[in-house]
């Protein structure tokens, strides 16, 4: 007879494993992700190219270090950023409904962006134009502390909160439609196009900028992850631990809200994968969230990776809009998941 | 064995209430109330109907809820303690259950003890926790995720939770409500074994009379009169639970007969007229 804790970091050691096997995973798919797309380029190419850059012929470097390596990177943080982004959300609000997408971050970030383009707002900096994403951040920021406001000043309940995300989700709608209908053809296009997530907008300095808040925020929901935990077990318990339970979900919101507008603002409107990344590292990982947080973050960003993939094989010759792709490829693959699930316990 | 209060004064060991009243904005629930101290080493019952109180008044003690009046544990004036410093000393048990969720128990165990235990030692909380559920006999259920438990296991978790922490106090908000009868003497039994290792002192609201009277040295009653809920009475269970304090508190005819083993029953006959019941209106002034 074993003891319990010898039992319990056997049982731990198996989820760590599945983590290890996730990056990997991951690190496959970032590589088929460069390998893919509508200009053609060898699997031994994309591998040479990346250790060693000059061995490629020119247009062949451009191809892959302005266009498939930062488009495929993207893919990964904004992914990772949404699935940690909804596993907090899911356990500061206790519901298995909440994402950035389901409270509205994301409407709110596509009515920011469409402000900047009706306007003809620019904003030029770092030689670009960061009017879109900066509006986009701005308004998916001030939604989330909207709803803060609303759960701090009127000690409100988890599901007020959840239902009051859900009004803002239709009044940025409406918002959206009322701008859509006031804009010009141009103005029109370039919205529509925004609202369906595009990685075309990936440049270098914008990922480090993702990055960089990605692993600021994975470092700081670290800290608290034990608390996290706790309240997951029960938040009567956890407050008679001595959590301050009312603070940890304003600060956890606070973190979410920062990660969920930094993705959102340079990549549009992806759905879906703040949703369901937690989900699948639940049904994976359990949610201790040690490695509960860390596992949602990879699988969203294996989502994202994915519908990459897929945006670009699915129409040969075209790049499909990415936040078309997790919404049409994901949904069956999670109901498929879920029902499985059900079948089998 | 119980790492809090080294130097424990003898004369001021124990629980005491002064004058503590608790309540919401608009309206009080408790009022005025006054608990002799209670020594370490007792495991004190507290019972009254429903929506009397009792919840809040385990509450006040643990800090969760603002209070007037003063809680002395060991002499000193818990309100003047940090609220991490109160809960290292006072064990609070609520009566929600643990959540149905894909954490298994064991982790439910390890994240109780890193947030209320930061100082341990991994080795040491891993035997704490080994502990505990070998006492309760939970062994079984330490990698099953709570989503796969029953609710009476939840609970039992849930104690565990409470348990393993070591704090001097323990306060038990209804730990038996969702319990078969064999696992309802368990908790009873396993937190009698807690106080009786010395140091300890319980205080466990329940309805259960019979068990009250079966386990416990000390039972507070508590009722409603002029509009808040008040202390009834409080002393030796087989003394303090009489046909008329019955009636007054519940509103119910009851007999105390003894089993055949010479221990009081309570058998609670009818409901008494409604006009005689003194719970339900939830005064002001």
């Amino acid at each position: 007879m074993t003891s319990l804790a010898a039992r319990y970091r056997r049982f731990a050691a198996l989820r760590r494993w599945l983590l290890a096997a996730m990056a990997l995973a991951l690190a496959a798919t970032l590589v088929l992700d460069m390998a893919t797309g509508p200009s053609g380029m060898a699997f031994a190419d994309v591998l040479t190219g990346l250790l060693h850059p000059d061995a490629l012929a020119l247009e062949q470097r451009v191809i892959l270090w302005q266009v498939r390596l930062p488009y495929a990177v993207m893919a990964l943080l904004v992914g990772a950023a949404l699935g940690l982004a909804g596993a907090e959300m899911q356990t500061a609000l206790n519901n298995p409904l909440a994402s950035p997408f389901t409270l509205g971050l994301s409407a709110a970030a596509a009515v920011g962006a469409s402000v900047a383009v009706v306007s003809g707002f620019t904003l030029m900096a770092f030689g670009e134009n960061l009017a879109v994403p900066l509006l986009a951040f701005a308004f998916a920021a001030a939604a989330t502390l909207l709803i803060q406001l609303l759960a701090w000043r009127y000690g409100a309940t988890v599901d007020s909160v959840v239902l009051f995300g859900i009004a803002l989700l239709f009044s940025f709608e409406a918002l959206l439609w009322l701008l859509q209908f006031i804009a010009d053809s141009n103005a029109l296009q370039q919205i529509v196009f925004w609202t369906m997530g595009s990685l075309a907008r990936a440049t270098w300095n914008k990922i480090a900028l993702v990055a960089c808040v990605l692993l600021a925020c994975a470092v700081w929901s670290g800290r608290s992850a034990w608390a996290l935990t706790a309240l997951r077990a029960g938040e009567d318990q956890a407050r008679s631990f001595g959590i301050a339970v009312e603070r940890l979900r304003l600060v956890t919101l606070l973190r979410v809200s920062l990660l969920a507008a930094t993705a959102l603002a340079f990549v549009g409107t992806i759905g879906f994968v703040g949703l369901v990344g937690p989900h699948i590292a639940r049904l994976l990982l359990g949610e201790e969230h040690r490695y509960y947080l860390p596992g949602s973050a990879l699988a969203g960003a294996l989502m994202l990776s994915g519908a990459s993939i897929l945006s670009k094989t699915l129409v040969p010759g075209v790049v499909l809009p990415i936040g078309i792709i997790t919404a049409l490829v994901g949904v069956p693959m999670f109901m498929a998941l879920i029902l499985g699930r059900r079948r089998g316990a | 064995m119980m790492k809090n209060g080294p130097h424990i004064d003898e004369r001021a060991a124990g629980l005491e209430l002064r004058g503590l009243g608790a309540g919401y904005a608009r309206q009080s629930v408790l009022e005025g109330l006054d608990l002799p101290r209670i020594a370490p080493g007792a495991l004190v019952a507290l019972v009254g109907p429903n929506a009397v109180g009792k919840s809040t008044l385990l509450k006040a003690i643990a800090g969760l809820q603002p209070v007037r009046g003063q809680v002395l544990l060991d002499g000193i004036d818990l309100a003047t303690l940090g609220q991490r410093e109160r809960l290292l000393r006072v064990g609070y048990l609520p009566q929600a259950l643990p959540q149905a969720t894909s954490l298994v128990a064991y982790e439910a165990m390890l994240s109780a003890l890193r947030a209320s235990r930061p100082d341990w030692s991994r080795a040491h909380a891993e035997d704490a926790i080994a502990r505990v559920f070998a006492t309760l006999g939970l062994d079984a259920l330490a990698l099953r995720a709570l989503n796969q438990l029953s609710g009476g296991q939840r609970q039992m978790i849930g104690l565990a939770q409470m348990l393993v922490r070591e704090p001097r106090l323990l306060l038990l908000d209804e730990p038996t409500s969702a319990l078969d009868l064999r696992w309802q003497l368990q908790v009873l039994q396993t937190v009698r074994a807690r106080i009786d290792q010395g140091g300890t002192l319980a205080v466990i609201a329940v309805h259960d009379l019979n068990l009250a009277l079966r386990f416990c040295d000390h039972i507070v009653v508590l009722g409603r009169s002029q509009g808040a809920s008040r202390l009834l009475a409080a002393g030796r269970p087989a003394q303090v639970l009489t046909p008329a304090l019955l009636a007054q508190a519940y509103g119910v005819r009851a007999r105390v007969e003894h089993c055949s083993r010479g221990h009081p029953l309570v058998l609670a006959d009818e409901a008494l007229e409604p006009p005689s019941r003194q719970t339900g209106e939830r005064g002001t002034p």
